[in-house]
């Protein structure tokens, strides 16, 4: 398809399926019209060129489609005088020009729909990729590499939750907003994490994920532009994909950003997730997204590893680390930090300390940190030994593959201690 | 989060005892069971794929000889227990993983009493790797 046709419409999917929520209520029937609307303008469009109003003839087609299903519903229940009510009028369904913050609405509603905390996560990571992404189930499926009926099933299912639980189609009120809004950005975040990952052959579609979740937070970031954690975790996304051309290898094995090409980051990104994030912390209101955007921002700015402002970084692992209340994986990151400015031993005693709290337990990434670490205080017997056991609890192929790799180094070094 | 799901049948008494001994009425019962999980499996938005492997009579093993033609070893006749099938599943947490286990290892033998398999569980490994 159209490149420029498959953007405008994945663009104007949310708000098509907003105004269809404002006039018929039903979630699920409304989603599956809006989707059948958007194939046929991804078949119609390409050969009869666009036509002068693409929303409006979205919601035309998706009204049809949906005044169609009902009246064979109450066709089948003999209830035709009902269906008098259903009938469209477009000129309803289409906003006045002056409507445009009721159309801004509508999308933010359905992303607080879809991400609704009455659904397991990877519901609404699905159910946000289809009814605000526009993506078909059969892209999203691929995406996950399951089956595209699992994931149909997994969108039903989603659907059918949001009913069951009487999710509302509003904005949360100023009481419940900031936890809502919490886990709109969660679920963006994890779609981003889905697809940040190996950019080698079979892998590469599901970069995808990454720029569906950078695009779908810089909507966020349009309707809510003062919130300063949804600038805080567009920033974040950007500042990290930025890195991606570097992060891997020819054969999709990792780089470890002290080793990484720094000519390749992009430096677009770069500046966008800078410019952002310097705008937002002097606002106050400083949250985890921001502030991980910071981490990222210092990285990216240092010219070479070396160069890296670690004590920077510490102290904002620091306040992120009290502001979490000491979840143990910025601890891991904190330690790192606190070895990269102090020392490997100030890093080792804090790995220590999460060692006796007990909730990284048996966790790959406590032994990669210690074996970085060991390495670091030139212990390499105790590093390599680390690294096997990191390898071996891994669930993440280039992950395994890169901490096999030093292990092997360390064990081939003919300079062992 | 992936997981595959291994099945392991007894294989004392296959032939003696096993599944082709049943009675008709518990054989069908025990593939009414696997149906049926398969259709709750997918319904759940959980299935990626799933399938059951023929007899171990067949089964053989094989090793590259020097010149890289195939040496085949087998069948097994003194293993304990062989891989009968095995799904793919993916699951919102390991517990949900377990849960489907213990669902498959209490699949209905003769007389209708639970087998008790062994179900071996093995996450995939499909999780994105973090910065180093």
């Amino acid at each position: 398809m159209d490149l420029a046709i498959e953007h405008l419409l994945r663009e104007l999917a949310p708000q098509v399926l907003g105004a269809m929520m404002r006039r018929f209520g039903d979630f699920a029937a409304a989603e599956d019209a809006v989707q059948e609307a958007l194939l046929a303008a991804a078949l119609q469009w390409p050969r009869e060129g666009r036509p002068d109003n693409p929303r409006g003839w979205l919601i035309h087609v998706a009204a049809r489609r949906m005044t169609d299903q009902a009246r064979s519903d109450f066709a089948r229940r003999q209830r035709e005088a009902f269906v008098f009510l259903y009938e469209v009028a477009d000129e309803a369904l289409e906003p006045a020009p002056q409507d445009a913050h009721a159309e801004q609405d509508d999308t933010l509603a359905l992303l607080f729909m879809c991400c609704h905390p009455a659904l397991t996560p990877s519901s609404a990571i699905a159910l946000t990729l289809r009814a605000v992404g526009g993506l078909t189930t059969a892209e999203i499926a691929s995406a996950f590499l399951v089956p595209e009926a699992t994931m149909a099933q997994r969108i039903s299912r989603a659907k059918k939750s949001i009913k069951s639980s009487c999710v509302p189609f509003t904005l949360p009120d100023e009481a419940e907003r900031e936890q809502r809004l919490a886990a709109v950005l969660h679920v963006l975040y994890l779609i981003f994490n889905e697809g940040y990952t190996s950019s080698a052959g079979e892998e590469l579609h599901r970069a995808e994920l990454s720029n569906e979740a950078i695009r779908l937070t810089r909507a966020v970031h349009h309707l809510l532009p003062r919130d300063g954690e949804v600038a805080g975790l567009l920033a974040l996304l950007l500042l990290t994909d930025a890195r991606r051309p570097a992060r891997c290898g020819p054969n999709g094995e990792l780089i470890p950003l002290k080793e990484q090409d720094r000519s390749s980051w992009d430096q677009v990104s770069i500046s966008e997730g800078i410019a952002l994030i310097s705008a937002t912390l002097p606002r106050g209101s400083i949250g985890a997204y921001q502030l991980q955007a910071a981490i990222a921002a210092v990285h990216d700015e240092a010219p070479s590893a070396n160069d890296t402002d670690w004590a920077q970084i510490h102290a904002l692992y620091s306040v992120l680390l009290r502001m979490s209340g000491n979840n143990p994986m910025i601890a891991l990151n904190h330690a790192v930090a606190a070895a990269m400015t102090h020392g490997p031993q100030a890093g080792l005693d804090l790995l220590d300390a999460l060692d006796a709290d007990g909730r990284l337990a048996g966790h790959h990434r406590l032994d990669a940190v210690r074996a970085h670490l060991l390495e670091m205080a030139c212990d390499r017997r105790a590093a390599e030994v680390c690294y096997l056991s990191a390898a071996s609890k891994t669930a993440s192929v280039p992950e395994r593959n890169y901490l096999a790799t030093q292990a092997a180094r360390l064990a081939n070094d003919p300079v062992k201690p | 989060m992936k997981y595959m799901l291994m099945m392991h049948a007894p294989k004392a008494g296959w032939t003696t005892a096993g599944i082709g001994t049943w009675p008709p009425a518990d054989l069908h019962a025990h593939i009414q069971f696997m149906m049926d999980l398969n259709k709750k499996l997918k319904a759940s938005g959980e299935f990626v794929d799933a399938q059951g492997l023929a007899g171990p009579e067949q089964a053989k093993s094989i090793r590259a000889r020097k010149d890289g033609t195939p040496d085949t070893d087998g069948p097994f006749a003194e293993a304990k227990e062989f891989l009968a099938g095995f799904w793919i599943l993916d699951v919102d947490s390991t517990e949900r993983a377990y849960q489907i286990a213990a669902q498959i290892s209490a699949a209905p033998g003769k007389g209708g009493v639970p087998l008790n398999m062994p179900v071996e569980v093995r996450q995939v490994m499909s999780a994105p790797p973090v910065d180093m």
